[in-house]
This record gives C-alpha cells, sequence and structure tokens, in this order.
C-alpha cells in the first residue's frame, strides 16, 4: 500500500495517519516520533512539511508540489524567505549560538513548504486547512481572544527574555553589542537590497486577493443574473401571447432589479413588513409563483411572530422552494410549515426528476450548502431527502424560544 | 356501483365550463349521470338518480353545496358527497365537511388525482386534501384544553390520536395515502381507515374551534 495522507485521522496534514496505517504502527507513536525528532534538530518538521507537500492525500491523483510548480507566485514568495534565512544565519554565527543555526534551516524550509500547501492545496484539503486548522492555529483574530492575547503577550516576553539572557550570558554586555551592530548593519544592507522587492511580492498578493473578491462577486452577479433576470425573460417569452403578464413580468423585474443595484437589497429577501411566519410565507410563495411560474401550495398550521432565526428559516424555504421550482420540472411545490411550542418545522416538496443527493457534483453544492449554513447559524438543522424519479423534500427545523401567540 | 365497477357520478357545478372540463378529465373511468347547476335541481335530480359519488361544488346558486347535503343526506343517506372548491378558506372546507362531505378538493386538482378522490370516495372512504388536514390539524391543536374537558367534550371525538396527527401531517406534507403508508410502515387501508375517524370526528367533535364556524355559518 503506497504511502497516502490520511483524511481521516489528521491534526495537520494527515502525515502521521498515512504512515501508521501504512507501517502498522499505532499513530500515536508515530506523533510521539515526529515531536522527539523536532525537539532534537528540528528535523520532525522539516519532514513533516516536505511530506505534506510530496505526498499526496488519499483519494486524490497528484501530490501539492505537482500543482506548486505553476505557481510562479508561490514561488516567489518562498525565494523570497531565502534573504531572511540567510540573515538569521549570519546573526546566529555573529553570536556564535549555533543550535539556533541548526534549527533555522528546517522551519525555514517548512515555511516555505507552507506556502506552497496553503496556496496549492487541493479544494477539499483548502477547505480543511480554512475551516479547521487555521482557527485551531491563529490566536487573537477569533471573538474569545483575551486570554488568547493574555497568552501572546505572555509567550513573547518569555522570549525576549531568553533571546536577551543568551546574548548577555558567556559575554558580558560589552562584547556583546560589537556582533549585535555587526549583525544590524547586515540587516539593513538586506532589507536595502531586498526590500523593493518585498514590497513589490506583496502588492502583487493584495492585488491576487482584491481580483479573487472581485471574481466572487462577478460570480454573484452571474448567479443574480441567471436566477431572476434570465429566469424572468425566458417566462416572458413563454407567455408572449398573453401582453398583461408580460408587463407584469417585467414590471416585476424592473423592481427587483432597480432594488438590487440602487438600495443594495437582495433579491428576494422577505419583505421587511412581514411579522408573522404565516405572513412571511404568504409573501414568499407570491414571490416564488410570480418569479418561476409555478403553483406553490401552502399549508400552514399555526403561527408566531418572526425572530432573527424564523427569518433564517424562511430565507432557507424561499432557496428550496426556487430550486425546486428551478430543476425539479414539477409544476407544483409543496410548502407545509407546523408551529410547535418548541420548534418549528417546515417541509419544501416537489413531485419533479429528483437527484442523487450523493452524486451532486462539487460546484453544484452551493445551493445544499447555503440552505444548510442558513439553518446551522441559528441552531437549526435542514435535511434533503431525493432520489431520482421520486422527488425532493427539503425538511427544515429552527429552535424557537419566544412564546406561541 | 354498477357492474363494470364504474362509479356513477352526479355533477353539481354552476359553471359549464368546468363541467365539460371535469367530464373530459374523468373520462370513460366513471358514468356520468347527470348534472345540475343549482341547489335545487341538484336534490331533485340526485334523488331520483341515487348516484354513487356527487361532485359538489361548494359555492352554488341556491344556497351553495350545503344546501344540496342538507336536502339529500337526510332521505338518502348511501349518497356520497365529494366537495370541491376554488377556496381553500377554512370556513368553506369546514361548513360543507360538517353538512356531510366525505371529501374535499381544490380545483386546482389534477385529473388523476380528482379520479382517485372519487374512487375513494364511492368506497366509503375520506378524501384530504393537504389544505383540509392542515386545518384539522390547526383546529385539533395540543389536544382537548382544560375548557373542553370542562365543558364535558368526549375526548373519544374532540381529539386526534398521535397516529391520526402523524398521517395528516404527511397529508399536509403532500404525501399521497400511498406515501404516507409507506412511511408509516402502514397498509393504505390502515391510512384510510385513520383518514375516515379524523371525518368522524371532523364532523361530530363540540370542539370550540369547529363550533365556532358552524355558529358563524348557522349550521347548528
Amino acid at each position: 500500500m503506497p504511502l497516502r495522507r490520511s483524511t481521516e485521522t489528521r491534526v495537520l496534514g494527515g502525515v502521521c495517519g498515512g504512515v501508521a496505517r501504512t507501517t502498522g504502527i499505532d499513530v500515536t507513536f508515530v506523533r510521539i516520533g515526529f515531536v522527539l525528532l523536532t525537539l532534537g534538530s528540528g528535523i520532525g518538521i522539516l519532514v513533516y512539511a516536505l511530506a505534506w507537500l510530496f505526498v499526496p492525500l488519499e483519494d486524490e491523483p497528484t501530490n501539492i508540489f505537482s500543482r506548486a510548480l505553476s505557481d510562479r507566485r508561490g514561488i516567489r514568495l518562498v525565494i523570497a524567505i531565502i534573504p531572511a534565512f540567510v540573515l538569521v544565519q549570519v546573526v546566529a554565527a555573529s553570536l556564535s549560538i549555533a543550535y539556533v543555526g541548526t534549527f533555522t534551516w528546517p522551519v525555514f524550509v517548512a515555511a516555505g513548504a507552507a506556502i506552497l500547501i496553503k496556496r496549492n492545496a487541493s479544494a477539499a484539503e483548502s477547505a480543511w486547512i480554512d475551516g479547521e486548522l487555521v482557527p485551531m492555529l491563529s490566536i487573537g483574530t477569533t471573538r474569545h481572544s483575551r486570554w488568547r492575547l493574555l497568552g501572546r503577550i505572555l509567550g513573547g516576553a518569555f522570549l525576549a527574555a531568553a533571546g536577551l539572557f543568551i546574548l548577555v550570558s558567556g559575554h558580558g554586555i560589552g562584547t556583546a553589542l560589537r556582533p549585535v551592530g555587526g549583525a544590524v548593519l547586515f540587516i539593513a544592507a538586506i532589507v536595502i537590497v531586498f526590500g523593493p522587492w518585498w514590497l513589490s511580492l506583496l502588492r502583487d498578493l493584495m492585488a491576487e486577493r482584491q481580483a479573487r473578491a472581485r471574481a466572487e462577486e462577478r460570480a454573484q452577479m452571474a448567479a443574480h443574473v441567471h436566477d431572476s433576470v434570465l429566469q424572468t425573460l425566458a417566462l416572458i417569452q413563454r407567455s408572449a401571447e398573453d401582453p398583461t403578464q408580460v408587463v407584469r413580468l417585467a414590471r416585476a423585474q424592473e423592481r427587483e432589479l432597480r432594488s438590487w443595484l440602487f438600495e443594495g437589497r437582495l433579491p428576494g429577501s422577505i419583505a421587511e413588513h412581514a411579522t408573522t411566519l404565516s405572513e412571511g410565507i404568504e409573501v414568499l410563495q407570491q414571490q416564488v409563483e410570480a418569479d418561476h411560474g409555478v403553483t406553490v401550495e401552502v399549508v400552514v398550521v399555526g403561527d408566531c411572530d418572526l425572530s432573527d432565526a424564523l427569518r433564517a428559516l424562511l430565507e432557507a424555504t424561499r432557496e428550496a422552494t426556487v430550486n425546486a421550482a428551478k430543476w425539479s420540472g414539477a409544476a407544483e411545490v409543496s410548502l407545509y410549515a407546523e408551529v410547535e411550542c418548541d420548534a418549528v418545522s417546515l417541509f419544501v416538496r416537489d413531485r419533479g426528476r429528483g437527484f442523487d443527493p450523493g452524486a451532486v457534483p462539487d460546484d453544484r453544492q452551493g445551493i445544499a450548502h447555503s440552505i444548510c449554513d442558513r439553518m446551522h447559524h441559528f441552531g437549526g438543522s435542514a435535511v434533503i431527502r431525493s432520489a431520482p424519479g421520486s422527488g425532493t423534500e427539503v425538511e427544515l427545523s429552527m429552535p424557537r424560544r419566544e412564546l406561541v401567540r | 356501483m354498477t357492474d363494470q365497477g364504474r362509479p356513477r357520478i352526479f355533477l353539481v357545478e354552476d359553471h359549464a365550463v368546468f363541467r365539460a372540463g371535469v367530464r373530459a378529465e374523468l373520462g370513460d373511468a366513471v358514468e356520468v349521470v347527470g348534472e345540475a347547476d343549482e341547489a335545487d335541481a341538484a336534490i331533485e335530480l340526485i334523488c331520483e338518480r341515487s348516484p354513487d359519488v356527487v361532485l359538489l361544488d361548494v359555492h352554488l346558486p341556491g344556497g351553495g353545496g350545503q344546501a344540496v347535503l342538507a336536502g339529500v343526506l337526510p332521505t338518502h343517506p348511501e349518497v356520497r358527497f365529494l366537495a370541491l372548491s376554488v377556496s381553500d378558506a377554512p370556513e368553506d372546507v369546514i361548513a360543507v365537511i360538517r353538512a356531510g362531505a366525505r371529501g374535499y378538493l381544490t380545483k386546482t386538482v389534477s385529473g388523476p388525482d380528482l379520479l382517485q378522490g372519487v374512487y375513494r370516495v364511492a368506497a366509503g372512504d375520506a378524501v384530504f386534501s393537504p389544505r383540509l388536514a392542515g386545518f384539522v390539524l390547526d383546529a385539533f391543536a395540543g389536544g382537548a384544553g382544560a375548557g373542553d374537558l370542562a365543558a364535558g367534550l368526549d375526548p373519544e371525538l374532540d381529539q386526534i390520536s398521535p397516529r391520526e396527527r402523524e398521517v395528516l401531517r404527511l397529508i399536509a406534507r403532500g404525501y399521497t395515502y400511498k406515501e404516507v403508508a409507506r412511511d408509516l410502515m402502514i397498509s393504505t387501508k390502515t391510512v384510510e381507515s385513520h383518514v375516515s375517524s379524523v371525518l368522524r370526528k371532523l364532523q361530530l367533535s363540540t370542539r370550540h374551534e369547529l363550533t365556532k364556524w358552524a355558529t358563524d355559518r348557522r349550521l347548528v
């Protein structure tokens, strides 16, 4: 069995999990081994980073490095840290602290590898890195950061004190200053030589980030145009012999487009004036019927005032309903809402063509994700049941805290 | 029912176009024995021809669908009524059901669904649209309250069982009887008997929510 990084037993990149599975050694021992190697000479961290880079993830055909070869900006970034590496080496040598020198190069190689990994990981692994690793490793960027901030300050103070101690011990203050002065001059030289290049690299990275944001915005815009405008144009063509219907469709679309372009109101957001769940569902029904030319059969049992959580529920419901209207091919969508003492349940069902939820390509997963995300954000849940040929049912459930009217 | 197993149906509906549409949709699967466009004529003809199922428009000149039910059922209790309406207003639904109709469908119903409803009513079962199921869930919400018990209500009639609630909930979600049966792992026959039982409660219960409709519409 070839070595593959594991997706199940992983803390960072799944290297230890992969080694454990290939060799049969318990993963805990493998991890301890890597930690010991790191403590000795830093070699553990080096091996780990290179393995992450060169060993493909299980069920992925290529490793990250093969993709990194075409990432020119990433390679430039890696080259850009070389002067910093030289700098640290020179300073360490001038202060004759050899073990800093030996530790430096594994750390820098690992840092280079980390840059390439972060930029070239596959979509699935990027999701893991952004979703799990970055929050776990990041300090002081999350909301509950007061203790972390304290920890960071204490850690920094400790390191500074240790550095000072190393500098002074065995030299005396006077003798320590001379090599430090040399190091400072050297740093200045490197900054003068490489500074402009580093700056341009930084500008490049920022431009790249902006370009990505713009592309996302454009995709969102395209999705909206597709959702509403193209849909309306299709409906208008279909009802060409009915002038009143054409005028109605065109006017509704114009109103929506204006409110989106000039007032920044997201299309399809539940009208503000709806104050109860049944009113909100009624608005939703009218909008979806007008926009997509399907019948929405609504049954509501009980009623209650709208909260933020329930508005989110309505947004998710709209998404599920629009989705059914667009993709199922069914002319009718059933919507059933029931208000209970502790929760609101909502079912969106169509008898259309259905799909295999396991076989949806990643780029079409967006809808399911955005429904689930909306619900999870307020502590609700969403279940999508479907099979080819037997329609689709989306079950949404949102807990409620306020009392039934 | 006739020998061929085709239910004999009678149309009571004041829109000629809709009558023609229903005839065309039901086609040869049923035998249409007559039609009427207002209450008095309908009562006379139904009593004369005693069809299996009457498709009854809720809104009708001359007293509406309830007048037809009131005129036929005392003398011909074997005639079964399936109500059709353009509106889902609960008061319309509850009025015809309590007046004796065995089912309720909106006029937007598809041909096959209508036919199935006719067969079901002809066989003595009840036909609930999702809307009607939702209404019953609403009216019977939360079991009998303290006020109900104090008023001396019969728990047999004034509460629906948890199983019946489950069945109604699935119907309200748009499930067919067959799908309800599959989901709850019971037979279609059992689903039908649950729905019939609910229909009986709906017709006979004196729950406040129901009597309110009835008194508002002067049905008691």
